[in-house]
């Protein structure tokens, strides 16, 4: 006790022996993951409230002892504080970091606390792991193996609880299953603000329910399967598809929004089954929205584009190439590029923009409503990767009127679209059948049937890349499946047009595409691909200050507050 | 010489005179300690209660006066009282007493008590199955509002302070402190956990709140009567004042008696009259159904002040707090149920047991499953399919319950299963080996 403390306002406890500093209140669970001590839990949620309900992370805790005349610590001959203990176990998640704390977790008493709390867990649990969609990522299963007795002393029968409540659209309820952490209730009253689940019935009868009359359906209701420690609330649209066990987890981002949700994509030979939130402190928490959670299914969709194509015929990718280039070459072109494109594409169309003097370079604009939480207004992932890279100096507009009225002044002749249909922007037929246009996208579309040249590229699954996100953040996504056979990276694409454009080498991958954009952009200098963290890094947007973005306040996001997160 | 009965709570309560209007309680002197106390200082009545050494009688045995300091006085937030009248415990009947018979001595107290504490607003949480108990308050709230007693400007005082009356829904544990808040809030009576939710620092609304039971606040108006030295002259040291023992079971007379001072022999004989003709005494539970079991002919030893031991029995027992914890029970909430040779004890155990597993709140898990578990062990026993290891997992399982709860009715399943099975193992044991258990009883459920 003699070395003098760092003056950080941390304060040190006790776990297992081991000294730790932390917050001073800090959860004890939290910290003792910090050391690598794992307290097991079910009902305890890092962000949800503390209900302290499933007894599973009960602890042996002790405190400095004090006399209680003078109010002095209790000291040993040598100097140390004297431990009293608590003569019982107290949660871990609902104790509080104090100076001086002891915490045992491997105790004899911490043990048969769990077998206790597991083997009573246990009674009336089904045991039908072999086709339950938790096993492989289930609380109990793990836990029942690690701190379980190995063998039941359960000779009744168990309590009998519906096994198929339709409790939403997207969630199925298995009560057997239930352990009652009421964590799907306290999220869907504290992160969803829909207060719509509820417990009824009394003790080992008690039922998970929705209100009556109500429906869980709110955007956000398979985040309660995500934190379903058992598999008790499963995802209709997953269930029965495919043991976890054979899925691989890619990190990507949700492109619905300008929140870019930080996601992971389970997939297996070539097949995208789930995707589910990946926790990130500055952005989504552990959520996303339920929509998010579908967009995999634009990789197979019917209207996906798989052949490249010249003249309605099909093409090689080749020809189809040297016809896009010469058709750019033409000109004078316009550029109409995407916000759901990545920052390494925007950045190869602002080049390509250049070497061929487009006479107009923007995006399409989509803009919804904002829930607050993490769906924003902006519905597209990463405008602000087309400012900084230069595709753009403006926000984006809804409508191309002015693109329109240049085609109809017979300004343009060339468009080169990638992404964005422009008869949603606002072009007439009429008004496409006047350019010759090359379509670079995934799925078909009015622009690309009226296209001379179709060039298929891939979806957000299928390639690597970043986004910037409302707050500047810059988030990577990998590439979880391979390209649908037709389809060629967006970069190649890219890189090949532009290389046929400047007639020297272009990158065409993530990696050197990114060793050109730091050389030459300013918020991205001395970062590489490899090196943006998993949780990204966010970037100087002090240049674009100014602009009337249209996003609201959402989770970890205040637009006043941008500037400053952004200088940071 | 036969033990008497100390009537000071229940003093008018069977006087055939006396009904629950507020004339009658005027008529003995009602209200005069209202109207004094609020005169006096607050924090001078709380040193009066917490010198007379009043202890909780809802069954914790926690000293009101104490409970009364812990609350926090500087965060600016209201401070609500709620009278626990939820007296869901088995065997106990004292508190509808003072409600039925003497609604204003209960109502004096709660004022008393809110004034001391400078509380605004006071709550009686009566339990559903005290309709003739609400309907009774309630009258007599307005009686004692329409006197000023209640409501604005109580006495003249300048002080205000009203009452509500809310009914339970009948649930057990609404009884525990923390879920009668959650109840009285208007949720699921799931009791909350400590820490952070004491009552005294965040309660009722996250308010301080003070939860006392109903007979401590009546013993609230005789502390002031007497004042505190008088008062803690009842009883014995750290046992102050009466308590009302709620016998039922097989004695000649069941029925509620204020004792002090007295022997569980003197309470079970000359009050109670002793067993039922030809029977002879076998178990007492001495403080409400979750309570250790006490075997009749059970020895304890006990000390001396010069450090010698001595032996005695369960009529030995000094009826009290200290005096029941001493012999390894608790007098929780004084309703002593008295069990004969004609019990079955196996019967009696799975009775109890399934009493508990019904009202186990189920937010937390040793609770909810265990006592579920204890009741269909129990149960399946009592069918006569018993198993040879029934009473080693009953026993272990019940060790993992109590204790390990969000709240203390955990121990309502561990206490009676441990102590009915480790005090009767062998004529358990017994009768099982002669498949004899629950053959006669009433909880039988499958002919075999």
């Amino acid at each position: 006790m003699s070395d003098a403390k760092p003056d950080d306002g941390l304060i040190s406890i006790n776990i297992d022996g081991q000294e730790v500093r932390c917050q001073p209140g800090a959860n004890i669970i939290e910290v003792a993951a910090s050391i690598g001590i794992e307290i097991p839990h079910y009902c305890y949620h890092p962000k949800l409230s503390v209900s302290g309900n499933c007894r599973m992370c009960l602890v042996q805790l002790g405190l400095p002892g004090k006399d209680r005349a003078t109010g002095q610590p209790m000291l040993n001959a040598d100097g140390t504080p004297i431990i009293q203990w608590f003569p019982g176990p107290a949660i871990a998640c609902g104790t509080k970091a104090s100076p001086g704390m002891h915490i045992r977790t491997d105790s004899d008493m911490v043990k048969q606390c769990r077998e206790g709390v597991t083997e009573f867990l246990l009674l009336n649990h089904p045991l039908d792991c072999p086709i339950c969609d938790q096993a492989g990522e289930c609380r109990l299963q793990e836990f029942s193996a690690e701190h379980g007795r190995g063998y039941s002393r359960f000779t009744e029968e168990k309590n009998v609880k519906p096994k198929r409540t339709v409790l939403g659209p997207r969630v199925m309820l298995d009560d057997e299953r239930c352990i009652l952490c009421s964590r799907c209730i306290r999220f869907c009253r504290e992160i969803a603000k829909d207060d719509v689940l509820g417990f009824t019935d009394r003790g080992s009868y008690t039922t998970l329910t929705c209100y009556p009359g109500r429906q869980l359906e709110n955007n956000y209701s398979l985040n309660t399967v995500d934190i379903c420690p058992v598999g008790a609330l499963t995802s209709r649209d997953f269930r029965f598809k495919m043991r976890v066990w054979f899925l691989k987890p890619t990190p990507s981002i949700d492109t619905e929004t300008s929140v870019g949700c930080n996601t992971e994509v389970w997939s297996r030979e070539g097949k995208i089954y789930r995707i589910t939130p990946r926790r990130n402190d500055e952005v989504n928490d552990t959520w996303m929205p339920d929509s998010g959670r579908e967009l995999y299914k634009q990789v197979e969709a019917e209207n996906r584009l798989k052949q490249a194509a010249v003249a309605g015929q099909p093409a090689s990718i080749e020809e189809a190439l040297a016809a896009a280039s010469k058709n750019l070459a033409d000109g004078p072109v316009a550029i109409v590029g995407s916000g759901r494109c990545s920052v390494e594409e925007q950045y190869l169309l602002k080049k390509l923009a250049d070497a061929l003097g487009a006479a107009s370079r923007q995006l399409v604009s989509r803009i919804g409503e904002g829930d607050g939480l993490l769906v924003s207004a902006d519905r597209n992932p990463n405008v602000r990767g087309a400012l900084l890279t230069g595709l753009i100096d403006d926000l984006p507009k809804q409508r191309l009127d002015d693109l329109a009225a240049r085609i109809d002044a017979g300004e343009v002749r060339t468009i080169f679209a990638v992404n964005e249909d422009l008869t949603a922007a606002g072009l007439s037929a009429e008004q496409l059948a006047k350019a010759t246009i090359v379509y670079l996208g995934t799925h078909a579309n009015a622009t690309s049937e009226a296209a001379a040249v179709v060039l298929p590229g891939l979806t957000v699954f299928e390639k690597s890349g970043t986004f910037v996100n409302q707050q500047f953040r810059l988030q990577k996504f990998h590439r979880a499946v391979p390209g649908v056979p037709g389809a060629r990276d967006d970069l190649f694409l890219l890189g090949s047009l532009l290389a046929n454009a400047t007639g020297s080498q272009a990158p065409t991958v993530v990696a050197s595409v990114w060793e050109a954009m730091a050389a030459e952009i300013g918020p991205f200098k001395g970062l590489s691909f490899a090196a943006i963290p998993d949780t990204g890094v966010l970037v100087d947007g002090s240049a674009f200050a100014g602009l009337p973005f249209v996003e609201g306040k959402s989770l970890h996001y205040e637009p006043a507050g941008m500037e400053a997160a952004a200088t940071s | 010489m036969a033990a008497k009965e100390t009537r000071i709570l229940l003093k008018h309560a069977d006087d055939p005179n006396y009904s629950t209007s507020i004339d009658s309680y005027l008529a003995v002197g009602g209200y005069k300690m209202l109207e004094q106390a609020v005169t006096m200082k607050p924090e001078l009545i709380r040193a009066e209660v917490k010198a007379a050494g009043l202890r909780g009688r809802g069954g914790a045995g926690f000293p009101c006066g104490v409970k009364w300091d812990l609350v926090d006085r500087k965060s600016g937030k209201p401070i609500y009282l709620i009278c626990n009248c939820d007296e869901s415990e088995p065997g106990t009947f004292k508190d509808r007493q003072l409600v039925h018979k003497d609604p204003h001595q209960l109502i004096e107290g709660i004022m008393i008590s809110a004034y001391a504490n400078n509380v605004a607003l006071a709550f009686i949480y009566i339990r559903e199955e005290m309709p003739k108990g609400a309907r009774i308050l309630r009258q007599a709230i307005e009686e004692a509002r329409a006197k000023g007693y209640v409501g604005e400007n109580i006495c003249g005082s300048g002080y205000s302070c009203d009452i509500i009356v809310h009914r339970g829904a009948g649930a057990y544990i609404c009884g525990e402190e923390t879920g009668l808040i959650e109840s009285l809030e208007g949720k699921r009576a799931y009791p909350r956990i400590k820490p952070p939710y004491f009552p005294a620092v965040l309660g009722l609304y996250n308010c301080p709140t003070i939860v006392n039971n109903v007979e401590t606040l009546c013993n609230v108006v005789h502390i002031c009567r007497m004042g505190s030295v008088e008062y803690a002259k009842i009883g014995r040291p750290n046992n102050t004042g009466t308590r009302i023992w709620c016998v039922s079971g097989h004695v000649q007379r069941p029925g509620y008696y204020e004792v002090a001072g007295i022997t569980m022999g003197e309470l079970l004989y000359d009050l109670c009259g002793g067993p039922l003709p030809g029977r002879k005494f076998k178990a007492i539970v001495p403080g409400g159904g979750s309570m250790k079991i006490l075997r009749y002919d059970e020895r304890f030893k006990g000390k001396n002040p010069d450090g010698s031991e001595y032996e005695y029995g369960v009529d030995d027992i000094p009826l009290d707090f200290d005096g029941v914890a001493a012999a390894g029970s608790m007098s929780g909430s004084a309703g002593m149920m008295v069990m004969d040779d004609s019990v079955d004890i196996m019967e009696a155990l799975a009775n109890l047991v399934g009493f508990y597993s019904h009202e186990s709140c189920g937010q937390c898990t040793p609770c909810r499953e265990g006592s579920l578990w204890a009741k269909k062990i129990t149960w399946r026993m009592c069918r006569g399919d018993a198993r040879e290891q029934d009473l080693d997992t009953l026993v272990s399982m019940a060790g993992n319950i109590g204790g390990r709860t969000v709240c203390p009715m955990g121990f309502s399943t561990t206490w009676p299963v441990q102590s009915y099975v480790g005090k009767f193992r062998e004529e358990i044991e017994a009768k099982v080996r002669e498949n004899k258990v629950g053959m006669r009883g009433d909880i039988r459920l499958i002919e075999k």
